[in-house]
């Protein structure tokens, strides 16, 4: 639980800073094709921004273009854009903050300026909290605690029950397997950079799968998309081997760099499977068309295989070509599973009770939506949870 | 040391990458640490393509298991390397001619091969060995039918059961992956930035 202390600050925030807007400066146009012309601080920005938004008289005849005007230091008006002569928004960027900047626009009838608009003002400042995000954030603090408090119960001994995944009991039937056949494992990351969560938690499953190839003697091969997962790989195994005491049998050049390209990927990789005949596939990580190519392939020499991605559109693809498919959150579960420690165990049990919270407030938001058309109470539950659970 | 340093940077970096989402203020701090990301991952492809030239030269050089693949891939990547770097990567010259007449048709077969694919494996999801999988089979049947013209011909109403199937029963199962996923995210992320999942620095468990 002392973790969830770095999460109140969070918290705090949500509290405290709104010290939001630059105030707004609004004007009739009088007779002018600018009806109204309104300038203000943009909102949830760090700061730079002005708003200007403005209407147009449809009883006057339409000009040809209009500019916005900006007035620099020395008192001089400046074009900053040029607009169509319909009601629009732009935002002055790059301001900068607490100076006062006013702002006009001309219209242009056969290329010649008429009469400006009437000049508005405003300052940028720096927002402290977006005023879009604020439910988001009290529903990610509550699910954060939440989560450290099934850690917390993991880490003091209580026993935490996780049901069975097929996918992942199978992956030491799958070394096995490699290892009696005398044939690799060939492991795929997907074809994401190290920015990608699928990605990140690949590698994690990738150290667990390095520690079951060590020990049973296989080998591992590793065929990678970009040169940062290589990299994160290539350490990833070989910790692995340490840890098992094999350094020996890490082979570097096994996780190799094949190409950024998605299908010279997908032909490398299908090259390598139809040439080393992998006894175990594991596919696991963030993947779009080459999904089924590689499975397809997988399958065709009778390799075990084991896919898992959180990309909803390749599921179905996973689940037609491979023994077993990992369905979106049971990739992210795959560690804890793997490693059965109790500390990552209770953050799975965190995250199901997390999942049950947004299951109650779908089935709520449902009823209350639905109710709400007849009885405005239950409208305006169904705008909260609303909230609660959407961001700008 | 060895555990405390790079368990540190993943947690301020981790703070960071959350509060800018949160705290405009801060965006400036996030585009700055994606800014060095690209730096570090642009200077990695310089890792990669030694990696690439250092595997097969060892295979060349040991005369490995299939090495005679090696020598064309050394011999593609260096002629796309030199043509890109004399001619230039501009419309018409050498290597756009290379990258159009060469790299795109294979990417294309590739990308094609996916029919067959996607055939064979249909050929055996549509089994209708149990209920479910039947199930799997007429939905299945509808959908493609509504999606083309012979669907509409046949019954004016298939592709709105086809759109009704995709846009409903569909979407609520992709929804519901992404939401657990979105949680297996929070998860893994918050393991990850407090240092509680700490295998990928090996060992440390």
């Amino acid at each position: 639980m002392k973790r969830a202390l770095f999460v109140l600050p969070l918290l705090a925030l949500t509290g405290v800073l709104f010290a939001q807007s630059g105030g707004i400066t609004s004007m009739d146009g009088g007779d002018c094709f600018i009806e109204s012309l309104t300038a203000e601080d943009a909102p949830n920005d760090a700061g730079g921004g002005v708003d200007i938004t403005w209407t147009v008289a449809l009883d006057t005849a339409l000009p040809d273009s209009m500019v916005l005007e900006r007035k620099d230091d020395s008192g001089i008006w400046a074009a900053i854009s040029t607009l169509n002569p319909i009601n629009g928004r732009k935002t002055d960027n790059e301001l900068e903050n607490g100076m006062e900047y006013s702002y006009r626009i001309v219209p242009f009838y056969a290329g010649t300026a008429q009469d400006p608009s009437i000049e508005v003002s405003a300052s940028s400042s720096t927002q402290w909290i977006h005023s879009g995000r604020i439910g988001m954030l009290i529903t990610l603090v509550v699910i954060s605690l939440v989560i450290f408090y099934y850690i917390d119960q993991g880490k003091r001994g209580k026993e935490l029950y996780i049901r069975r995944i097929a996918g992942l009991t199978a992956v030491e039937d799958a070394v096995g397997r490699a290892t009696e056949m005398g044939r690799p494992v060939l492991y795929i990351p997907g074809i994401m950079d190290m920015d990608n969560i699928q990605t990140i938690a690949s590698m994690v499953i990738l150290g667990r799968v390095a520690i079951k190839t060590a020990e049973y003697g296989s080998s591992l091969l590793v065929p990678t998309c970009r040169s940062v997962v290589m990299s994160v790989a290539q350490e990833i195994v070989k910790e692995s081997y340490l840890q098992v005491g094999r350094p020996d049998a890490y082979k570097r050049e096994s996780i190799n760099y094949i190409t950024d390209d998605q299908f010279g990927y997908a032909a490398g990789v299908d090259g390598i499977m139809v040439r080393e005949k992998p006894a175990a596939i594991f596919m696991l990580g963030t993947f779009y068309a080459e999904s089924l190519i590689l499975a397809e392939t997988g399958r065709s020499v009778g390799a075990i295989q084991i896919a898992g991605t959180a990309m909803p559109s390749q599921i179905p693809f996973f689940i037609a070509a491979c023994d077993y498919t990992l369905i979106g959150e049971e990739l992210f579960a795959a560690s804890a599973y793997l490693s059965r420690e109790p500390k990552l165990l209770g953050s799975l049990r965190g995250q199901d009770i997390a999942k049950l919270f947004f299951m109650i407030v779908i089935v709520l938001g449902v009823l209350t939506a639905t109710l709400g058309e007849a009885w405005e109470p239950a409208s305006k539950v169904a705008v909260f949870l609303k909230t609660i659970t959407s961001v700008e | 040391m060895r555990l405390v340093i790079p368990l540190m940077i993943t947690f301020v970096a981790g703070m960071i990458m959350i509060l800018q989402f949160f705290v405009p203020a801060t965006q400036p701090m996030g585009d700055n640490l994606q800014e060095w990301y690209m730096i570090v991952s642009s200077a990695a492809i310089f890792l990669g393509a030694a990696n690439l030239i250092t595997v097969h030269v060892h295979k060349i050089r040991f005369k490995a298991r299939n090495w005679k693949y090696s020598p064309i891939t050394l011999i593609g990547f260096a002629v796309m390397i030199i043509t890109g770097l004399v001619f230039g990567i501009e419309a018409d010259l050498p290597f756009d001619y290379l990258f159009q007449q060469m790299v795109a048709p294979m990417a294309a077969t590739m990308f094609s091969l996916l029919a067959f694919f996607v055939a064979s494996a249909a050929f055996r999801a549509f089994r209708a060995s149990n209920w479910r999988a039947s199930l799997l089979l007429v939905s299945a049947f509808v959908v493609m039918l509504g999606r083309v013209p012979i669907g509409s011909m046949i019954w004016n109403k298939i592709p709105i059961i086809s759109e009704w199937i995709m846009q409903y029963p569909n979407m609520a199962g992709q929804r519901a992956v992404m939401i657990g996923a979105a949680m297996g995210m929070i998860a893994t992320s918050l393991r990850m930035i407090f240092g509680i999942e700490r295998s990928y620095l090996g060992g440390a468990d």
